[in-house]
C-alpha cells in the first residue's frame, strides 16, 4: 500500500473543503469546511510521517489539532456574537466593510 | 578710521531721539479714536522734543575737540547668528548730527504747518502718526552704526512714504502713486540688500567701523560691485535716473508730505548712503564715475521736466530731482565733493521745504487747485507766502547771498576741479533752474489773475505762515551761516574727508559765469511767462515740452521695458502653471482616483469573494511549484 | 503493520471512500445539522486512516477532540443559531460557484499531479522503528513533545487559555439594565401589545407528538399561535387531517 494514496485522498478532501468554504453561505458550514481542510492537511502530515519514518509529522498534526480546537472555540463565539446582533448566520450578511 | 567715543552726558540719550517719534507713532496709530483730540499735538511735541535734544547734542558736540566728536552707543546685540552679528547700536558723528538736525528741525516745522494744513481732515491723527513714524525711521537710518540697522530705517522710510503718499487712498491716483513709489523703491532696496550681503561675504561684518576699516583690503572689483549696488539703492530712494519715475506721482500725497519727503528726508537718504560709504567710493573709481553720470543725467531730466509741468507741485518735484542730482553728482566727485553734497543737501532741505510749504499755502488759498495756469497775480493777496516763496526762489537759483548760492557754487567749483566738461554741464543745469523757477514764480504770483470763478484767494493762517517765515529766514541766511560761522568743511572733514584741488578758472570767474547763465535762464523764463500773458489752456509746445510733460517718457520706458514683458512672462507662467503643473498634478491625482474607483469595486465586503481570490493565489503558487518541479 | 498488506488496502478504500462521501454530503446537505453529521462521519473515518498509518495516538485524539468535542460544539452552536438556518443553495454572488469549483478542482489536480510526480516511486520508510524506539507511538510523540517541541507545546497552552478567555469575552453579554422584577414583568406583559394570557396549547387531536400539531379553533381552522416558531421555520408542522377529527368526534358521541 503506497502512502501516496493517502496524500491523494488528502488533496481530494482539501479541495472539497475549499469548495465548501467558497460555496456555502451558512457560517457554521463554512467553518466545518475549514475544519475539513485542516483534517486533510493532518492526513497528509501523518502520511508523510510514515514515509519518512519519524514522528515529527505526527507531532505537527497534533499541534494542528490543538490550534484548530482553539480556533473553533473563538470562531464559534464570533459566529454566536454576530448572530446575536444580526439574527442571521449567513456569511454574506456582514459585508459592511467595503468600498 | 575714527574711534567712537562712549556715549556720555547728553549723548547717552541718542536712543531717545528715535524713541520719541516712535512712541508718538505708536500711541497715535494704536491709540485709536481716543487720541483724536490731542493726537496731532502729541505728534508735534515728540518731534519738537527730538529737535531740542538734537540741538543740545549739537552744542555738546561743538564743545568737544574735532577728533572726539564721534559717539557710539550700543543698546544690545540684535542679531547673532553664526559669524553674523548686528547690534542695535547708534553712531552719532558730525555727518549724522547734520542729518539729525535737518530731519528734526525741518520735520518739526512741517509738523506745525500740518496742524493748519490738515485741520479739516478727519484722519489727521493717523496722518501725524505716519509723519512720526517717518521721522523715527529716518532718524534710525542716519543714526545706525551698521548697514543692517540702516536697512531697517531704510525700509521704514519706504513704508512710511508709501502710507503717506497714499494717505488719501480713496483717490485711485493716490493709491496708484503709493504703490508705484513702493515698488520702485523695492528695486533700490534689492540693491542695498545685495550690497549688504556682498559686504558680509567680503568683510565678515556689516558695521561701518569694520567695513570702512577693511575697505583697503578688498579688491577693487568687489568695491566697485558694492558701490554700484549702493548707487542702485540710492537711485531708488533719491529718485535718480533710472528709478526716478515715482517721485512726480508721489505729489498725490498731502503737501506737507511732499515737503517732508522731497525736502528734508527721504530723498536725501540716497545722498547720505553714498556720502556715508565714502570709504568704498574713494577706492571704487568706476562706481564713483557712475554716480557722477547718474547725477548729471538726473540734473537735466529733473530740470527739463520741471520746466514743462503746469502742476506747481510736480514742477517742484522735477526741481527736487534736479537738485538731488546735484548732490549725487557732488558725492560722486569724491573728497572734493562730499562736503558740498551735504552742504547743498542742507540748504536745499530748507529752501525746498519752504518752497513746497509755500506751494501748499497757495493751494490752500486756491481750493487745492494745483494748475499754475489758473493762478496769477497772487503777490498782493498772499504777501507772506509770496515773500517767503521769493526767498526760496532766489535761494534755489543761487543768487547771492541766499543759501543756494553758496552750496551750488561750491559744487560747480568742485566739478571744475575734476573736469571743465562736467563743470560746464553743471552750470547749464543751473541755467535751466533759473528758467523754470522764474516760470513758476511768474505764473503764480505775477501776470493777470486767471482764477476759476468760485476761488477767493486768501492768506493762510499763522500756523502755516510761521514755518514759512522760519524756512525763508533759513533760505536766506543758512548758507552763509554754515559756511562762515559753522565752518561746514572742517566740521564734516573728519568723517567724510575733504580735499581741494586747482581749477582751470578762478573762483570769482566761475561765480560770475554761473550767475550770468542763471540770470539768462531767468530772463528767458520772465520774457515768456512774466512779460507775455499766460494762456489758460497749455499750448502744444515743441517736442521737448511734450516729452517733458510726460516725464520724459519715464513711465513709457518702464511700461515697455519692464511692465509689459513682466505681464507677458506672468501670463505665460500662469498658463504654464494651470496647463502643465496643474495638469500633471491633477492628472496623476485623477488617474489614481479613477483607478482606485475601479479597483475598489473588488472590495465587495463578501468574505467568500476574498476567500476565492486567496484560493486563486494558492492555485497559482502550487502551479508554479509543480511546474518548477516537473520541468 | 506490514507494508503492502491487503487489509490496509481494504481499510483505505472503505474509509477513504466514506470520508469523501462525508465531505460531499457536508457540501451538498441543505440543513446545517445534516452537514455536521456528515462531517462527523468524515472525522471518524479519518481517525481510522490515522490508525492505519501507524498513528494510533492521533487516531484516538481525532475521535476525542474532533468527533467528540469539536463536532459537539458545532451541534451546540447550531442549536443556538441554526434553527431556521437551512439556507437555500442558490448562489447569490455572480460566478462564485463556477469559479470556486474550477479553482478547487484545479488545485486538487495540481496537487495530485505533484504527488504523482514526486511520490509514486517512493518506498515508505515505515514507522515501526520510530514507534518501537520508546516502546510505543504515544511514548515516541511524548518524547518529541517534551524535548524538541517543548517551547511550541508551552506556547500552545498559552494559546488555549487565550482562546478560552476570548470565547468568554465574546459570548459574554453585559447587563445594561437591572433585572426586571416580577411586578415589572407582569406589568409589561399586560400593558404591552401582545397576548397577556396563555397561548392556545398545541396537541389537540394529536396522535403521537403533541408539539407539532396545531390547535384547532372553534370553526375548525388551525391556530398558528399554538405552534413553536422554530418548528414553523423548519417546516416540521404536521397538517391536521380532518378525517381524523370527524372520527374522534364520532367516538366522543357527538359532544359538539
Amino acid at each position: 500500500m503506497n502512502p501516496a494514496n493517502y496524500v491523494v485522498l488528502s488533496a481530494v478532501l482539501f479541495s472539497l473543503g475549499a469548495i465548501g468554504v467558497l460555496v456555502r453561505r451558512n457560517a457554521i458550514i463554512v467553518f466545518m469546511s475549514v475544519e475539513l481542510m485542516l483534517n486533510a492537511a493532518n492526513l497528509a502530515f501523518v502520511a508523510f510521517a510514515r514515509m519518512n519514518g519519524n514522528l515529527d509529522g505526527q507531532v505537527a498534526a497534533f499541534f494542528v489539532m490543538v490550534v484548530a480546537a482553539a480556533e473553533v472555540v473563538v470562531g464559534l463565539a464570533i459566529i454566536v456574537t454576530i448572530f446575536r446582533s444580526r439574527r442571521s448566520a449567513s456569511i454574506d450578511e456582514p459585508n459592511l466593510l467595503k468600498y | 578710521m575714527i574711534e567712537l567715543m562712549p556715549a556720555e552726558g547728553v549723548f547717552s540719550l541718542i536712543w531717545v531721539l528715535i524713541a520719541l517719534p516712535l512712541l508718538g507713532a505708536g500711541i497715535l496709530l494704536l491709540g485709536g479714536r481716543r487720541t483724536n483730540s490731542w493726537g496731532p499735538y502729541l505728534g508735534v511735541f515728540t518731534v519738537v522734543g527730538s529737535a531740542v535734544l538734537a540741538v543740545l547734542m549739537l552744542l555738546a558736540m561743538m564743545g568737544q575737540p574735532a577728533e572726539e566728536r564721534s559717539v557710539g552707543q550700543t543698546l544690545f546685540t540684535w542679531v547673532f547668528a553664526g559669524s553674523f552679528q548686528a547690534d542695535m547700536a547708534f553712531q552719532l558723528d558730525q555727518l549724522s548730527m547734520v542729518f539729525v538736525l535737518l530731519i528734526t528741525i525741518v520735520g518739526s516745522l512741517i509738523h506745525i504747518y500740518s496742524i493748519g494744513y490738515m485741520s479739516h481732515d478727519v484722519d489727521k491723527r493717523k496722518f501725524f502718526g505716519y509723519l512720526n513714524l517717518f521721522v523715527a525711521a529716518m532718524l534710525l537710518l542716519v543714526l545706525a552704526n551698521n548697514y543692517f540697522l540702516l536697512y531697517v530705517g531704510w525700509e521704514g522710510v519706504g513704508l512710511a512714504s508709501y502710507l503717506l503718499i497714499g494717505f488719501w487712498q480713496i483717490k485711485p491716483t493716490a493709491a496708484a502713486a503709493a504703490k508705484k513709489a513702493f515698488i520702485i523703491n523695492r528695486v533700490g532696496d534689492v540693491g542695498l540688500s545685495l550690497a549688504i550681503m556682498v559686504m558680509f561675504v567680503t568683510f565678515g561684518s556689516v558695521s561701518f567701523q569694520d567695513v570702512f576699516g577693511q575697505s583697503g583690503e578688498a579688491s577693487e572689483g568687489t568695491l566697485t560691485a558694492i558701490g554700484l549696488l549702493l548707487l542702485l539703492a540710492a537711485c531708488g530712494k533719491s529718485a535718480q535716473f533710472p528709478l526716478q519715475a515715482w517721485l512726480l506721482d508721489a505729489m498725490e500725497g498731502p503737501t506737507p508730505v511732499s515737503a517732508l519727503i522731497h525736502a528734508a528726508t527721504m530723498v536725501t537718504a540716497g545722498v547720505y548712503l553714498i556720502v556715508r560709504s565714502n570709504a568704498v567710493f574713494d577706492r571704487a573709481v568706476w562706481a564713483a564715475a557712475a554716480v557722477v553720470l547718474v547725477g548729471l543725467i538726473t540734473i537735466f531730466m529733473g530740470a527739463i521736466i520741471g520746466s514743462a509741468k503746469d502742476d506747481i507741485k510736480k514742477s517742484l518735484a522735477g526741481s527736487t530731482m534736479s537738485q538731488i542730482g546735484y548732490m549725487i553728482f557732488a558725492a560722486g566727485l569724491g573728497p572734493i565733493g562730499y562736503v558740498f553734497a551735504i552742504f547743498h543737501l542742507l540748504t536745499h532741505g530748507v529752501f525746498k521745504a519752504g518752497l513746497f510749504l509755500g506751494a501748499g499755502s497757495v493751494m490752500h488759498g486756491m481750493k487745492d487747485n494745483v494748475n499754475m495756469r489758473r493762478y496769477g497775480a497772487l503777490r498782493g493777496l498772499m504777501v507772506i507766502t509770496f515773500v517767503t516763496f521769493l526767498a526760496g526762489y532766489l535761494a534755489i537759483m543761487g543768487i547771492p547771498p541766499f543759501a543756494g548760492f553758496w552750496s551750488k557754487d561750491e559744487i560747480i567749483h568742485a566739478a571744475f576741479e575734476r573736469s571743465w566738461v562736467i563743470g560746464a554741464a553743471a552750470i547749464l543745469g543751473a541755467g535751466i533752474t533759473g528758467f523754470y523757477m522764474t516760470r513758476m514764480v511768474a505764473m503764480t504770483f505775477f501776470g493777470k489773475a486767471r482764477w476759476e470763478d468760485d476761488v477767493h484767494p486768501h492768506e493762510s493762517p499763522a500756523v502755516m505762515t510761521v514755518p514759512l517765515v522760519i524756512l525763508a529766514l533759513g533760505s536766506t541766511f543758512l548758507g552763509m551761516a554754515l559756511l562762515f560761522w559753522g565752518n561746514i568743511e572742517s566740521w564734516l572733514e573728519p568723517v567724510v574727508g575733504f580735499a581741494s584741488g586747482p581749477t582751470t578758472l578762478s573762483s570769482i570767474t566761475l561765480m560770475a559765469i554761473t550767475l550770468v547763465v542763471v540770470l539768462v535762464g531767468a530772463f528767458i523764463g520772465w520774457r515768456q511767462y512774466g512779460a507775455n500773458p499766460v494762456p489758460i489752456e497749455a499750448p502744444r509746445g515743441n517736442w521737448l515740452t511734450r516729452a517733458a510733460r510726460r516725464d520724459l517718457y519715464g513711465d513709457l520706458v518702464n511700461e515697455v521695458v519692464i511692465v509689459r514683458p513682466s505681464f507677458a512672462l506672468a501670463r505665460w507662467l500662469a498658463w504654464f502653471d494651470s496647463a502643465w503643473i496643474d495638469g500633471i498634478v491633477n492628472g496623476s491625482a485623477a488617474f489614481v482616483g479613477g483607478a482606485a474607483g475601479r479597483i475598489r469595486r473588488t472590495q465587495s465586503g463578501f468574505a467568500r469573494s476574498y476567500a476565492l481570490s486567496m484560493l486563486g493565489g494558492a492555485v497559482l503558487i502550487v502551479a508554479a511549484l509543480v511546474l518548477v518541479r516537473l520541468s | 503493520m506490514i507494508e503492502g498488506n491487503f487489509g490496509e488496502e481494504i481499510v483505505f478504500w472503505v474509509s477513504g471512500g466514506l470520508a469523501v462521501l462525508g465531505a460531499l454530503g457536508m457540501i451538498l446537505s441543505k440543513k446545517a445539522v445534516h452537514s455536521a453529521l456528515w462531517v462527523a462521519l468524515t472525522m471518524i473515518n479519518l481517525a481510522i486512516l490515522y490508525v492505519a498509518n501507524s498513528a494510533p495516538f492521533l487516531g484516538m485524539v481525532q475521535v476525542i477532540v474532533y468527533t467528540g468535542a469539536v463536532m459537539m460544539l458545532f451541534l451546540f452552536v447550531l442549536m443556538v443559531v441554526g434553527v431556521d438556518s437551512s439556507d437555500s443553495l442558490i448562489e447569490t454572488l455572480k460566478g462564485q460557484r463556477l469559479v470556486a469549483i474550477v479553482l478547487a478542482l484545479g488545485l486538487g489536480i495540481l496537487l495530485i499531479a505533484g504527488v504523482g510526480a514526486g511520490l509514486t516511486d517512493l518506498v515508505p520508510a515505515g514507522l515501526d522503528a520510530a514507534n518501537g524506539l520508546d516502546g510505543g507511538n504515544v511514548q515516541g510523540i511524548a518524547r518529541l513533545l517534551f524535548t524538541e517541541y517543548l517551547v511550541a507545546f508551552e506556547v500552545t497552552s498559552a494559546l488555549l487559555i487565550t482562546a478560552a478567555l476570548g470565547a468568554m469575552v465574546l459570548a459574554h453579554r453585559e447587563r445594561w439594565l437591572p433585572r426586571a422584577s416580577q411586578e415589572e414583568l407582569s406589568k409589561a406583559r399586560f400593558m404591552g401589545p401582545g397576548h397577556p394570557g396563555n397561548l392556545p396549547s398545541s396537541g389537540t387531536y394529536a396522535r403521537h407528538n403533541a408539539v407539532d400539531t396545531p390547535a384547532l379553533l372553534p370553526d375548525g381552522s388551525t391556530s398558528d399561535l399554538s405552534i413553536p416558531g422554530p418548528l414553523v421555520a423548519r417546516g416540521d408542522v404536521r397538517p391536521i387531517d380532518h378525517h381524523d377529527v370527524e372520527q374522534i368526534e364520532s367516538l366522543g358521541g357527538g359532544a359538539k
